[in-house]
């Protein structure tokens, strides 16, 4: 198995949660297609770090662990608000940026 | 040709002539003049009605204080040689931009000093009048206060020593003037008198600014000494083209052809202010400008002749208008038109006219103030009528106003020895001279001036006639009386000097020997008629005209409504024109092209740039929205796309 099956993996895994992003409505859903891309991103560092020899990749990796942490906490409180605020977890009713 | 070289040579060889010695003793105070009645002006308008009770009598006291200093300060001057009484005050820096630099400050000299005598004495003499007069009008304080304005303004107009200080005063009386023409702006038409004497103005006033730009341009500075001293070294074209903007601008202030269409309709302010401004002192602003002015215009004989034709036309034109006027202010009013055109002839002729001119204002100055005050006695016994139809008989009822009116009358009809005998027949004797230009000018100038002088006897006659004799056609609700002492004084006091003025300075030639060291001094030139002859002639025509005027209008009956008349008499009462030649040739085209200027504005500024540009603005603007439809997942693919366009860029270039 080599090392660029990683890399294909990290990118399929990218790709699925960008579609999970674009195309559905639940707001918990597409907060999972996001941490889903993070992972892909973490997923793909490590590798890199691997095929470079060096451990640049990942530390890189544990910051986007710390910042997606952070992601989730403030993320999620959103979604709860505008849940109470809206009876709606669906992200096209929250379409207030339009005039 | 020789007095022309005569006064080229003092212009040039000796240009510090003109720069006067800095003023010390009473001259020194001259400030004093103009601030004495501006104080008034200021106090009486800020006061308001806390000075209702002594206003108007502190402004007429005020007045009467700038004439004593003016009388002082020329007596001071009276005690000085010849070639010394020329004084400057300096005031402060004023205008100091880049090269530019005026000083404020004051000219005393013989020239100046005569109009300041003549303002303030007779401004003073028409305060007490007023006082006399406006009794009974609530805004008495208002009037008062803006006769001192006037006096003040006036006399910072004669007393300036650069052109720009002379504007403002030129200024200063229009806007005084205009106050006073609209004094009783309740009433629109008074209103629209008042507009249209300041837009005609304004004409005026535009021509002296560019002339002022022509002399900055063209000497550097704007005072009197700088300008006058140098213009030896202009070109000619120049200096005629500064001093026919100075015509025209004389014209505006002046009431001269072709800008004399609003002194008619100004006899819409109170009595004594047609008296003091529209007769006596600020419609002459434009002949002293002419007289001020002389360095400039006896290197011009182009420009000079311009003058004497506006001054020839004008005097006709006024004396013709005044023969139809049944209004008795409306006839006064044409008669100082003519006798300003007088004035603007002598001052035209150049040398040998500008002392007849000055010495006329004075005189006129008098005797029109002084029929002007009796028209206002009369105006006042007869519940302000101004019909002249409607008087007659008048001299049984007012013994005073008709003993005065007849000095002002003589002495504008120029009967010897009265006053105007004196000052007019010098300027006909003047305008008879060759002066080497010509003969036909002489003969053309001098007879217009003697026919004028014909037509005004009989204009100013059948006012008169009109007025005090014949059978009385009063309306039946008139009391003629006598008007109270407050007013007939003033009269006496002017009828006096109708009478005496005109003998009193011509008296071993007194007033042009105290001209002389503005004007020059002048050999005596022989007309191409013999003076007796002249003299003659110009008697003969004035007794002509008075006795037909006495025919139609003293021994006939003068009916009640005027009769129809011939095309020439309905063409003068309606003022030769002018006014519907201003509305076809001049209003007309003006609102047609200010509505142009106004649908091209709306329809290809406004219409076609700006409301077009928002337009399309707007349109692209609508196409664009749509993208912003407000889903965060299509913010999201929007940004997936860029940033795989971005990657797709970056591996495309390596």
């Amino acid at each position: 198995m080599t090392i660029t099956a990683y890399i294909y993996l990290a990118t399929l895994l990218f790709a699925i949660g960008a579609l999970v992003v674009l195309l559905r409505r639940n707001t918990i859903i597409v907060f999972m297609g996001v941490e889903l891309m993070l992972n892909a991103c973490n997923l793909a560092l490590i590798t890199f770090s691997r095929m470079h020899g060096n451990l640049d990749g990942q530390v890189y990796a544990l910051f986007v662990m710390v910042v997606a942490a952070a992601e989730v906490v403030v993320g999620l409180a959103i979604i709860m608000s505008i849940y109470r605020a809206r009876r709606s977890a669906s992200v096209d009713d929250a379409n207030l940026l339009k005039l | 040709m020789s007095v022309l070289e005569t006064s080229v040579g003092l212009a040039l060889a000796d240009p510090s002539a003109v720069r006067a010695v800095e003023a010390t003793g009473t001259s020194a105070l001259a400030w004093l003049l103009i601030a004495l009645p501006l104080l008034g002006a200021a106090l009486l308008l800020v006061g308001g009605r806390a000075t209702d009770s002594f206003g108007p009598l502190l402004a007429t006291l005020l007045s009467w204080g700038s004439f004593v200093v003016g009388a002082l300060i020329v007596l001071q001057l009276s005690g000085l040689g010849a070639d010394e009484r020329a004084m400057s005050v300096p005031l402060w820096d004023w205008v100091t931009a880049g090269d530019l630099s005026v000083h404020a400050g004051l000219l005393i000299d013989p020239l100046s000093m005569a109009f300041v005598l003549l303002i303030t004495f007779v401004g003073s003499l028409i305060h007490v009048y007023s006082l006399g007069y406006m009794a009974h009008d609530p805004d008495k304080r208002r009037f008062f206060a803006y006769l001192n304005l006037f006096v003040a303004a006036m006399l910072i107009l004669v007393l300036a020593d650069s052109y720009l200080l002379l504007f403002v005063g030129w200024e200063g009386v229009g806007l005084a003037s205009y106050l006073l023409i609209g004094f009783w702006n309740h009433n629109p038409e008074y209103a629209s008198a008042a507009n249209k004497a300041f837009v005609v103005n304004r004409i005026g006033d535009f021509a002296l600014i560019i002339a002022m730009a022509f002399m900055l341009a063209t000497f550097g500075g704007l005072d009197f000494a700088t300008v006058h001293g140098n213009a030896g070294g202009a070109s000619t074209t120049i200096l005629t083209v500064i001093g026919l903007l100075l015509l025209l601008g004389a014209c505006g202030k002046s009431a001269q052809f072709p800008l004399q269409s609003w002194l008619g309709d100004a006899m819409a302010g109170p009595t004594p202010v047609s008296a003091l401004i529209h007769a006596a002192t600020m419609v002459t602003a434009g002949v002293y400008l002419v007289v001020r002015s002389q360095a400039i215009f006896d290197l011009t004989p182009d420009a000079r002749l311009a003058v004497v034709i506006v001054g020839a036309i004008t005097l006709l034109f006024g004396a013709i208008v005044g023969c139809a006027k049944d209004d008795i202010k409306k006839a006064l009013a044409a008669s100082t038109m003519s006798q300003i055109g007088y004035m603007m002839l002598a001052a035209g002729l150049g040398p040998i006219g500008y002392a007849f001119a000055i010495f006329h204002l004075l005189t006129h100055g008098f005797f029109k103030a002084g029929m002007f005050l009796g028209a206002g006695s009369v105006m006042h016994g007869m519940a302000d009528r101004v019909d002249m139809r409607r008087y007659g008989g008048l001299s049984r009822m007012m013994k005073i106003t008709w003993l005065t009116f007849m000095a002002g009358w003589l002495a504008i009809l120029g009967v010897p020895p009265f006053a105007g005998f004196w000052s007019k027949d010098k300027i006909i004797e003047s305008a008879f001279v060759d002066q080497g230009n010509g003969a036909w000018q002489a003969w053309v100038f001098g007879l217009v001036a003697l026919i004028g002088a014909g037509i005004t006897a009989f204009y100013m006659s059948r006012l008169f006639f009109m007025t005090f004799h014949g059978k009385a056609r009063w309306e039946d609700d008139v009391d003629p009386h006598e008007s109270p002492l407050t007013m007939t004084v003033p009269m006496m006091v002017l009828a006096v000097g109708s009478v005496l003025l005109g003998f009193a300075l011509s008296w071993n030639d007194t007033f042009a020997r105290w001209l002389e060291p503005v004007t020059g001094h002048v050999e005596h030139h022989e007309p191409v008629l013999s003076v007796p002859v002249i003299m003659g002639l110009t008697l003969a025509l004035v007794i002509a005209g008075a006795a037909f005027a006495w025919l139609r209008y003293g021994r006939d009956e003068v009916p009640v409504v005027a009769p129809v008349g011939s095309f020439a008499t309905q063409a003068a009462r309606r003022d030769l024109f002018q006014d519907d030649f201003n509305e076809s040739f001049l209003r007309r085209p003006g609102a047609a092209l200010v509505a142009g200027l106004e649908a091209a504005d709306n329809d290809v500024v406004d219409g076609g740039l700006v409301d077009g540009t928002s337009r399309g603005l707007a349109g692209v603007a609508d196409v664009v929205r749509r993208a912003q439809n407000g889903f965060v997942r299509t913010y999201a693919l929007t940004m997936l796309a860029g940033i795989v366009a971005i990657l797709g860029a970056v591996w495309v270039i390596q």
